[in-house]
């Protein structure tokens, strides 16, 4: 059935499909509409689901990690500050292996305060150990949400979806909502493969000494290299059954392009309408869209690029003193492979400041008429600011 | 007492507890009160090394181990589980050290009273931060050496009240037991496990590591605390019934302070000034019980 909805909605939407049963949340802006109509299903009997209203973010996922371990299905939303109070329970879920499934919107994080969109708060998140996928519009943002709960709890680790502030949680678009015995079909019940019993009393998360602690995080590693394999053939089943697919990564005319557009999150689309504009005058110019940013496609990344001369990553995120997040992770994939694309970074749309298709096409043709990047990371339409002048 | 109770036991020897540890005193008999149908959520303290390194465990029930300032938190989400489970027999209780319960770990805990969870808070209170190496807490009492409040330095500043803070939410069940009255404790465990929604129980353990005692004299000084009144045992119901436990009193203060190292600084005057605090702590809280009489 299509409905319009806000991204913000089609989470929820998924939430209720996937049948979460504790959903634990504090408000922040743009999270906060994710909430309200969850808040909302569990208080009017449309979910069969507990509502915790907890006093923080931290509390929210130490709950969700409680309810995890006690054999529930659960789920959390999230943004900017909130996320980055949650950073010492991101690594103690992955940890302990629970597979919850959080929306998180990327929202900048203060000083000053910004509600607008950033990727920085999810970005620095990388380490934690959790799933993280970057969504460019709400039907993908439902369909993610669902693929994510399966995933997660095929591989025993915890899933990020995650979706611009405002240009996505906040827009109404048309979205397509699977009906709930499909979804039953592709989600099973959760089986929990292990949780706290009085009948079968076991001990989670105790000391562990270096005889053993290596092990364990080097299975985290193996289980996070399994979610790869593993989303691919769950991506698959969904198509099968909605005719819906996005890959871990899409290239876009990649093939003959001599210079790709690496991209993620709304700014995809925009990207899309350059990208028909500068085919039409005839430059040989792509899209590569990251959808898993972890565990990182490292695989498809190489076979995307592997013809293009030049590759112009987008980042609209920032690792202070090492530029673009994902302009890092992309010389990590091809640093190895001979005749690799020269790789651009750039840095644009801080703090929701909008990505314009004029600002990408200007990385374009700074990109095509360059021959060697720069050292650094380009910041896109900065203004002039004149540091350290007095008044007269 | 009930026999049964005593009976039943549900921790194991080969602990790693320090020898006259009154933290594994308090465990043993919490769960004796308690029963095998209990979920122990534990945020980190001295229990977090106690309880036993990956592959064994010092106790019989399902526990589950956690970060430092989320006992309230994690305990609201298992509770949340179960209900969804359809277990309602399954007691949650959360096992924190004062660090824990006092200082990082009030938040979630006031947050899950607040929301009234459905499952017991027990703090078991050594008075500093042990496990790291005795560094002080909002618990630590006036006067007390710790690592952190070394020489002349020492804390000049009252131990947190706790139980009136928990109080103030107006929670059903609010008490104060102590590992030399364990039929008191185990009483106390168990009126706590009929009652539903937030519960807090707040037990004195004497650490003979941290308070420069000898281990044979766990049991006699955390006795003291209260033949002294400075640790009186006493329940509020819902925020305003108090029913004090145990009146007489035995010692002065003087007398329990002496025998202690981490006091051994502290000049006549200055117990002296501490008696005064200990009486009028007590005189408040005599007229608390009486205006509820």
């Amino acid at each position: 059935m299509k409905r319009v909805l806000e991204g913000s909605h089609a989470v929820a939407e998924a939430v209720r499909l996937a049948k979460a049963q504790v959903i634990s949340a504090y408000p922040i802006t743009p999270q906060t509409h994710i909430v309200e109509i969850l808040s909302d299903y569990c208080s009017t009997g449309k979910m069969k689901a507990k509502f915790l209203r907890v006093e923080s973010e931290h509390s929210a996922l130490a709950s969700l990690i409680g309810a995890q371990s006690s054999g529930v299905r659960t789920f959390t939303a999230t943004s900017s500050q909130g996320l980055a109070l949650m950073h010492e329970l991101l690594h103690w879920a992955s940890g302990a292996r629970l597979p919850i499934v959080m929306a998180e919107v990327n929202r900048a994080l203060g000083p000053g305060w910004n509600i607008w969109v950033d990727q920085t708060d999810s970005l620095s998140q990388r380490d934690t150990g959790w799933i993280q996928f970057y969504c460019e519009d709400s039907q993908e943002v439902l369909d993610t949400t669902l693929q994510a709960y399966r995933l997660a709890e095929e591989v025993n680790l915890p899933a990020m979806v995650v979706l611009d502030a405002f240009f996505l949680s906040h827009t109404y678009e048309p979205v397509d909502i699977p009906d709930e015995k499909d979804v039953d079909r592709f989600l099973p019940p959760y089986a929990p493969k292990f949780q706290l019993d009085p009948a079968n009393p076991c001990a989670f998360g105790q000391l562990v000494t270096p005889a053993f602690y290596m092990e364990m995080r080097h299975d985290i590693d193996r289980a996070m290299g399994l979610a790869l394999t593993s989303f691919i053939e769950i991506e698959e089943a969904y198509a099968r059954l909605f005719k819906r697919r996005y890959g871990v990564v899409e290239a876009v005319q990649c093939d003959d392009a001599d210079v790709v557009f690496l991209t993620s999150g709304t700014v995809t689309g925009t990207c899309r309408l350059v990208l028909k504009a500068l085919r039409e005058k005839g430059e040989k110019v792509g899209i590569l869209k990251v959808k898993l940013f972890r565990p990182s496609p490292v695989e498809q990344i190489r076979a995307a690029l592997r013809s293009a001369k030049k590759v112009a990553v987008i980042d609209r995120n920032c690792s202070f003193g090492a530029g673009g997040i994902f302009a890092q992770e992309v010389r990590a994939a091809l640093c190895n492979q001979p005749g690799h694309p020269l790789v651009y970074s750039y840095i644009a749309g801080i703090g929701g400041r909008d990505v314009t298709p004029e600002l990408l096409e200007e990385i374009y043709w700074k990109t095509r008429n360059s021959e060697v990047p720069e050292k650094d990371s380009i910041w896109m339409g900065l203004q002039e600011v004149v540091h350290g002048t007095r008044r007269a | 007492m009930e026999l049964d109770a005593l009976d039943q036991e549900l921790m194991y020897s080969g602990h790693t507890g320090c020898p006259g540890c009154g933290a594994t005193i308090a465990m043993r008999f919490l769960l004796k009160a308690l029963g095998d149908k209990t979920v122990v959520v534990m945020p980190a303290s001295c229990w977090s090394v106690i309880a036993g390194p990956y592959p064994q465990c010092a106790v019989k029930v399902p526990l589950i181990h956690s970060a430092f300032e989320t006992g309230g938190a994690v305990a609201s989400g298992v509770r949340a589980a179960l209900d969804l489970k359809g277990d309602k027999e399954t007691t949650v209780v959360t096992w924190a050290g004062d660090g824990g319960t006092f200082d990082i770990g009030f938040q979630a805990l006031s947050g899950a009273v607040e929301r009234n969870e459905d499952f017991i808070y027990v703090c078991y209170d050594n008075e500093a931060y042990m496990n790291t190496g005795i560094q002080r807490s909002s618990s630590t009492p006036y006067g007390a050496w710790t690592t952190t409040t070394p020489g002349t330095d020492w804390k000049k500043l009252r131990k947190k009240n706790i139980v009136e803070a928990l109080v103030a939410h107006r929670i059903p069940y609010a008490a104060t037991a102590n590992i030399a009255f364990p039929e008191d404790l185990v009483r106390k465990a168990q009126k706590a496990k009929s009652i539903k929604g937030s519960r807090f129980i707040h037990i004195f353990a004497s650490c003979p590591t941290g308070w420069r005692i000898p281990s044979e004299m766990s049991i006699k000084i955390a006795r003291m605390a209260v033949q002294t009144n400075i640790f009186p045992l006493y329940e509020v119901e819902d925020g305003v019934r108090y029913t004090i436990n145990y009146k007489p009193r035995e010692y002065l203060v003087r007398e329990y302070f002496k025998l202690q190292g981490r006091f051994r600084h502290l000049t006549d005057k200055d117990l002296d000034e501490i008696q005064e605090m200990v009486n009028e702590d007590w005189e408040l809280l005599l007229r608390k019980a009486d205006a509820h009489a």
